[in-house]
C-alpha cells in the first residue's frame, strides 16, 4: 500500500515542479493578494487632514486640539473662523474634517454634562468618512477618558476604567488594519489554492483518462486520495511560510504566540482545503467546471462569511449559523489568538476540533463517492 | 477547365517546410483522395486551398479563383468539413442550418430548398426540432457535410471527415460523397483509412511535404507493388512465425490472424518462396495446409513507398 | 484449448436505461488474440470495462483466469492491463517517468530491466527522455502499451487501440502485436474497423449491446453463403443506380468498380449483365472475389432488419 501512495506522490511531484507556469502563480497568488490587501486596499486613512474651528480658545480646548496634533492620523491644516470657511474649506478639499469646539465646551466638561464636540467630515467618500469618524470618535473617547481620570485623581477618586471601549481595535492598538487582516489573507490564500490544485490535479486525470489506467490498477480510492493530497499539504506549507515570512517583512508581522499552535492549525486547515478539493473533484468532469467550482466554494465564503471582511457578529442570526460551514471561520480564530494575541491553546482549542471535523467529513464523503463511482460508471 | 489547379505550392512555417513545391489539378466532379500520415502537409494543403492560409510561394487556383489574389471568391465558392468541424450541440438540427445557411446568405425560399435538402441526405426530415447533440456521431456527420455544401459550392473539401464513424455509417457517408459528386461537385478528402482511398476516383501521396505518389487506386497498385505478399496457413503458427524470422528469408513476417504473412525480399519469386517455406517448416514437423499470393491494398502501396523513403 | 475467461450472461443496464451488453455468455482462449468488433455504441467498450473491473456488471458474472470477477477484483487486476481509447499518458512526466509510474503502482519492483526490454521492443529507446506530449500519436499509443505491459499481465485488454492513428504507425502496432502473442500473453482487442479484424484468431461481431456473430474470421466469411461479383464499368455511379433501382442487391461502388453481394455467379450475373447493358453500360471486367466481413457484417445487419420488421 505504501509504495504505491509513494507512486503517485512522486508522479504528482514531478508534475508540479514541471509545470512552471502554474509553479510561478501558485506562489505569485499570496504575494500578489498581500501586497493588494496591505497596500492598494489598506482601510487604514492615515493624515486625515483637520481644520479646527475653536469658538472657545481655553485651556482645555488647547489641550482637545493636542490629542489630534500628536497622532500620525491627523494633520491640523488650518484653523477657521466661521462656520462658512469651514464650508468652504470642506468643499475645496483643504481639510477633510472640521472639528468645531462651541463656546461652553470647558463649562460643560467640568460640570460633567455632555459636551460635544461637533464634527464636520467631508461625506463624499462615504467608507473614507466612516473611517475618519471611527477615528475622531475614538481620539475624543480617548481624551475624555484620560482627563476626567486625571481630574477625579486630583479630587482623590480613582475609578476603573472601563473595558474595551474600541471594540474591536483592542488588540490592534495603533488601528493597523494590515495587520489584522494577514489573518484572513493567509485564510484566503491557502484555501483557494488547496482547493483549486487538488480539484484540478484530479479533474485532469479524469480528462485525460489517466485515472481509469489507475483505477483498473491494484490502487484503492483511499490510496489515490492520500497520493494526491500528500504533495499539496508540502507545497501549501511552504506557502504558509511564505505568507509570515511576507508579512513580517511587508508588514512587521510577529507570531506572539507558540508556533506548534499555528503549525497544527495550519495543517489541519490545509488537509480540511485539500479535502474540499478533493470533494470538487467528485462533482466536477471538465477542468473548467472544476476551476469555476473551486473558486466559488472557496473564495466566496472564506472571503464573506469567515469575519474575514465583514464582523460576524453584525450577520443576522440565520447567516451566523452558515458561517460555521467554512473552515475559514475557526482558522482565522485561531490565527488570530496565535499570531496576534498570543494567547495559549485554552482560547482555541475548540476550533481544532471544527477543521477536523470539516476534513472528515470532506474525505469520507468524497471516498465513497470516488469509490461508488467506479462502481456504478 | 480544371476544379482545382496547383502550381508549385509551397508553405513553410519559420524553417519548417510543411508543404514543399507541390503541383498537381483535380478535375471537375471527381473524387480526389489526398493522403498521408498526421503531419505529412495534408491540413496545410487544405487550408491554402481554401483561402485561409497564405501560401509562402506558388499559386493555385480553385474554381478559377487564385487562392493568393481572390481568396475572398474562393471562400463563397466552396464548402468545408473536417472530423473537428462540429454542429452547435446546444442548437436543434433545424438552427443549425438555418446558421449556416445564414453566414452564405441564404434566404427565403432558396433557403428553404436546400434546408429540405439538407434533412434529406441526412436523413433527418421530420426530426428538425430535435437537438443536434443528441444525434449518433454518423448522422451528425452526414449533417455537418449537409450544412457544408448548403451553399451548393462547386467544390467541397473534406478534412478527415469519417474520423471515429462506425463502418456502417462510414458506407452511407461515401455513398453521400458519390451522390454529391455524381452531381457534379468535386470532392477534395484526405482521410487516413486506406480501405476508404479506394472509393477514390484518383488518389494523391503526400509525405513530408512532398507528393510521392499519384493516380487511380489501381494504377498505384499495379505501379508500386514489386514485393510478393505471401499468407500461410499452418500448424504452431506461432512457433512457424518464429523459425520463418529467423530464417533471414523474408523481408518480414507477422502474424495475420489465424495465418502468417510473410512479404519476400525483392528479387525473390513465388514458386521459389513457396517451396522454401513447406520445405523449412516441415523440417521442424509443422504442417503447411495453403499458401496463397496476397493482393495488394494500397496500405501496403503507401507503407511500401514510405520505408522507400525511409 | 484452456479457457482463460469465461463469461456468463454478463449484462450491464447504465443508469437512466441505456443498454451496455445484454446477456452475453462466451469463452476466450488463453493466448489468442480476440477482437471485439462492431460500430460505435455496439457494446465493445463497456464489455471490456466490465471485464476490467472498471464498472460492475448488473447482471451475470465472469470467471478470469479462475477469478471471481465481482469478488475477486483485486487479484484481477493484478494479472491484466489495460489500454483505454484515449491512451492515457502523462503528457508531463518522460517515456521513463511514464513506465516507472506504471512499475510503481502495481508494486513492480526491478521494472528497470523490463523498462528497457519494453522500450526495445516498441522502439522507444531513443525518446525515453522525451515528454510524452511530445511524441506523435503512433508513439503514444506504443508507450501506453508498453505501460500496460510493465507488470507482466497475463490478459491485456486493447479499447480502440488504432483509432485515429496513421497506417504506417498502425502496421507497426500490429506487427508488434504479433510478436507479443509469442509471450504466451491473451489479447483482446476492440475496434470499429472490420478490416483489421482479419487479424484476430477468433472474433464477436457486436451491435446493438447483443453478439451478433463469434468465429474465426475464415469461418465468419463462409457463413455468408454468398457470392461477390466484382465488375469494373465504363460509368460506376450510373451502373450503381441501375442495379439499386432494379435489384436488392446489396452494393458497394468503389472509385473505379462495383461489388455486388449475390447468391451464385451463375444465377445472378445474367440478371445483372442484362440490367446493365439495358442502360448502356459496357462491361470491362468482372470476377468472383471472397466475400469480407464486412459484407457479412453488412449483411447479418439487413437480416436482423427484416427479421425485426417480421415480428
Amino acid at each position: 500500500m505504501l509504495t504505491r501512495i509513494y507512486a503517485i506522490v512522486k508522479k504528482e511531484f514531478r508534475q508540479i515542479l514541471r509545470d512552471n507556469r502554474s509553479l510561478i502563480l501558485i506562489f505569485f497568488y499570496p504575494v500578489f493578494m498581500l501586497i493588494l490587501f496591505g497596500y492598494a486596499l489598506n482601510y487604514d486613512v492615515t493624515h486625515i487632514k483637520i481644520g479646527i474651528y475653536d469658538l472657545e480658545k481655553s485651556e482645555l480646548s488647547r489641550e482637545f486640539i493636542k490629542t489630534f496634533n500628536s497622532s500620525e492620523y491627523f494633520d491640523i491644516v488650518k484653523y477657521v473662523t466661521s462656520p462658512e470657511e469651514a464650508d468652504r474649506s470642506l468643499n475645496d478639499k483643504t481639510v477633510q474634517c472640521v472639528v468645531t469646539i462651541p463656546v461652553d465646551f470647558s463649562k460643560k466638561f467640568y460640570s460633567k454634562e455632555n459636551a460635544s464636540v461637533q464634527f464636520l467630515i467631508d461625506g463624499v467618500n462615504g467608507n473614507t468618512a466612516t473611517i475618519i469618524m471611527n477615528y475622531v470618535n475614538s481620539a475624543t473617547l480617548g481624551f475624555s477618558e484620560k482627563v476626567s481620570a486625571d481630574i477625579l485623581a486630583k479630587e482623590g477618586i480613582r475609578i476603573t476604567r472601563p473595558l474595551n471601549i474600541a471594540g474591536i481595535f483592542w488588540y490592534n492598538p495603533d488601528l493597523k488594519t494590515t495587520e489584522f487582516l494577514i489573518p484572513g489573507l493567509i485564510a484566503t490564500i491557502l484555501m483557494v489554492i488547496c482547493v483549486t490544485l487538488t480539484a484540478i490535479s484530479i479533474v485532469r486525470e479524469k480528462e485525460q483518462g489517466t485515472i481509469e489506467q489507475i483505477n483498473v490498477s491494484p490502487v484503492s480510492p483511499f490510496e489515490l486520495i492520500l497520493g494526491k493530497i500528500i504533495p499539496y499539504i508540502f507545497l501549501a506549507i511552504l506557502i504558509s511560510i511564505l505568507v509570515l515570512i511576507l508579512g513580517h517583512f511587508l508588514f512587521g508581522l510577529e507570531i506572539k504566540g507558540r508556533i506548534i499552535y499555528l503549525a497544527a492549525g495550519t495543517i489541519l486547515y490545509i488537509i480540511a482545503g485539500l479535502s474540499l478539493g478533493i470533494f470538487v473533484s467528485t462533482i466536477a468532469d471538465s477542468m473548467q467546471v472544476a476551476f469555476q467550482l473551486s473558486t466559488l466554494i472557496s473564495q466566496l465564503p472564506t472571503n464573506i462569511l469567515s469575519g474575514f471582511t465583514f464582523p460576524i457578529e453584525s450577520m443576522p442570526p440565520f447567516i451566523q449559523i452558515i458561517t460555521n460551514l467554512t473552515p475559514a471561520k475557526f482558522f482565522i480564530i485561531i490565527l488570530r489568538s496565535v499570531v496576534i494575541k498570543g494567547t495559549g491553546i485554552e482560547a482555541f482549542w475548540q476550533q481544532y476540533i471544527y477543521i477536523t471535523i470539516f476534513a472528515l467529513f470532506f474525505l469520507t464523503i468524497s471516498m465513497i463517492k470516488t469509490a461508488r463511482q467506479r462502481r456504478t460508471v | 477547365m480544371n476544379s482545382i489547379e496547383v502550381k508549385n505550392l509551397t508553405k513553410k512555417f519559420g524553417n519548417f517546410t510543411s508543404v514543399d513545391n507541390v503541383s498537381f489539378e483535380v478535375y471537375r466532379g471527381e473524387i480526389f483522395g489526398f493522403l498521408g500520415a498526421n503531419g505529412a502537409g495534408k491540413s496545410t494543403t487544405i487550408k491554402m486551398l481554401c483561402g485561409i492560409l497564405e501560401p509562402t510561394s506558388g499559386d493555385a487556383t480553385v474554381g478559377g479563383f487564385s487562392i493568393k489574389t481572390q481568396s475572398e471568391q474562393v471562400k463563397r465558392n466552396i464548402g468545408y468539413m473536417s472530423q473537428k468541424f462540429s454542429l452547435y450541440n446546444d442548437l436543434t438540427i433545424e438552427e443549425n442550418i438555418n446558421f449556416f445557411g445564414g453566414v452564405y446568405g441564404l434566404e427565403g425560399e432558396n433557403l428553404s430548398n436546400r434546408k429540405k435538402w439538407v434533412l434529406k441526405i441526412a436523413n433527418l426530415e421530420g426530426k428538425e426540432k430535435l437537438l443536434t447533440g443528441s444525434l449518433p456521431t454518423g448522422i451528425k456527420q452526414r449533417l455537418a457535410l449537409g450544412t457544408a455544401v448548403i451553399h451548393s459550392p462547386n467544390i467541397v473539401f473534406l478534412d478527415e471527415p469519417t474520423g471515429g464513424v462506425d463502418p456502417i455509417e462510414r458506407r452511407n457517408f461515401w455513398d453521400l460523397i458519390n451522390t454529391l459528386s455524381s452531381e457534379g461537385t468535386t470532392v477534395f478528402v484526405t482521410t487516413h483509412y486506406l480501405d476508404e482511398a479506394e472509393f477514390c476516383n484518383r488518389i494523391l501521396l503526400i509525405n513530408a511535404g512532398k507528393i510521392i505518389a499519384g493516380g487511380s487506386p489501381k494504377e498505384l497498385k499495379e505501379n508500386y507493388i514489386k514485393t510478393i505478399i505471401l499468407e500461410i496457413e499452418c500448424g504452431k503458427t506461432i512457433d512457424a512465425l518464429t523459425i520463418l524470422e529467423d530464417s533471414n528469408f523474408f523481408g518480414s513476417a507477422t502474424i495475420f490472424g489465424n495465418y502468417i504473412h510473410v512479404k519476400l525480399k525483392e528479387n525473390d519469386t513465388e514458386e521459389n518462396a513457396k517451396d522454401f517455406i513447406v520445405k523449412t517448416l516441415s523440417e521442424s514437423k509443422i504442417n503447411t495446409s495453403r499458401i496463397d499470393k496476397i493482393s495488394p491494398t494500397l496500405e501496403d502501396v503507401f507503407i511500401t513507398l514510405l520505408e522507400k523513403k525511409d | 484449448m484452456q479457457e482463460i475467461i469465461k463469461i456468463s450472461n454478463l449484462k450491464k443496464i447504465y443508469e437512466g436505461g441505456v443498454i451496455g451488453i445484454d446477456d452475453i455468455s462466451f469463452s476466450i482462449y488463453k493466448n489468442e488474440m480476440f477482437g471485439f468488433v462492431g460500430p460505435d455504441g455496439a457494446g465493445k467498450t463497456t464489455t471490456i470495462r466490465l471485464l476490467c473491473g472498471l464498472i460492475n456488471p448488473t447482471d451475470g458474472n465472469a470467471d478470469i483466469m479462475g477469478y471471481d470477477l465481482r469478488k475477486d477484483k483485486m487479484k484481477i487486476k493484478d494479472n491484466i492491463g489495460y489500454l483505454s481509447q484515449k491512451f492515457s499518458l502523462y503528457t508531463d512526466l518522460s517515456v521513463d517517468e511514464n513506465i516507472e509510474f506504471f512499475a510503481d503502482i502495481h508494486g513492480v519492483k526491478d521494472y528497470k530491466e523490463r523498462r528497457n526490454e519494453l522500450l526495445q521492443f516498441t522502439r522507444l529507446t531513443d525518446f525515453r527522455k522525451f515528454y510524452a506530449g511530445k511524441l506523435s500519436g503512433g508513439m503514444k499509443q506504443k508507450l501506453a502499451l508498453a505501460c500496460t505491459l510493465i507488470h507482466k499481465p497475463k490478459i491485456i485488454f486493447l479499447d480502440e487501440p488504432t483509432t485515429g492513428v496513421d497506417p504506417v504507425s498502425r502496421r507497426d502496432f500490429w506487427k508488434i502485436l504479433s510478436d507479443l502473442i509469442k509471450e504466451e500473453i491473451t489479447i483482446i482487442i476492440s475496434t470499429p474497423y472490420l478490416d483489421e479484424a482479419e487479424r484476430f484468431n477468433r472474433l464477436a461481431l457486436f451491435n446493438n449491446a447483443k453478439i451478433l456473430k463469434l468465429d474465426t474470421p475464415a469461418k465468419i466469411r463462409e457463413s455468408l453463403h454468398k457470392t461477390v461479383i466484382e465488375i469494373v464499368c465504363n460509368n460506376i455511379r450510373s451502373a450503381d443506380k441501375a442495379l439499386k433501382e432494379n435489384t436488392n442487391y446489396e452494393i458497394q461502388t468503389f472509385g473505379d468498380r462495383l461489388n455486388i453481394v449475390a447468391d451464385s455467379f451463375e444465377k445472378d450475373f445474367p440478371v445483372i449483365e442484362n440490367i446493365l447493358s439495358k442502360n448502356g453500360i459496357e462491361i470491362q471486367d468482372k470476377r468472383i472475389i471472397p466475400a469480407s466481413l464486412e459484407n457479412v457484417f453488412i449483411h447479418l445487419l439487413k437480416t436482423k432488419k427484416t427479421e425485426l420488421q417480421q415480428l
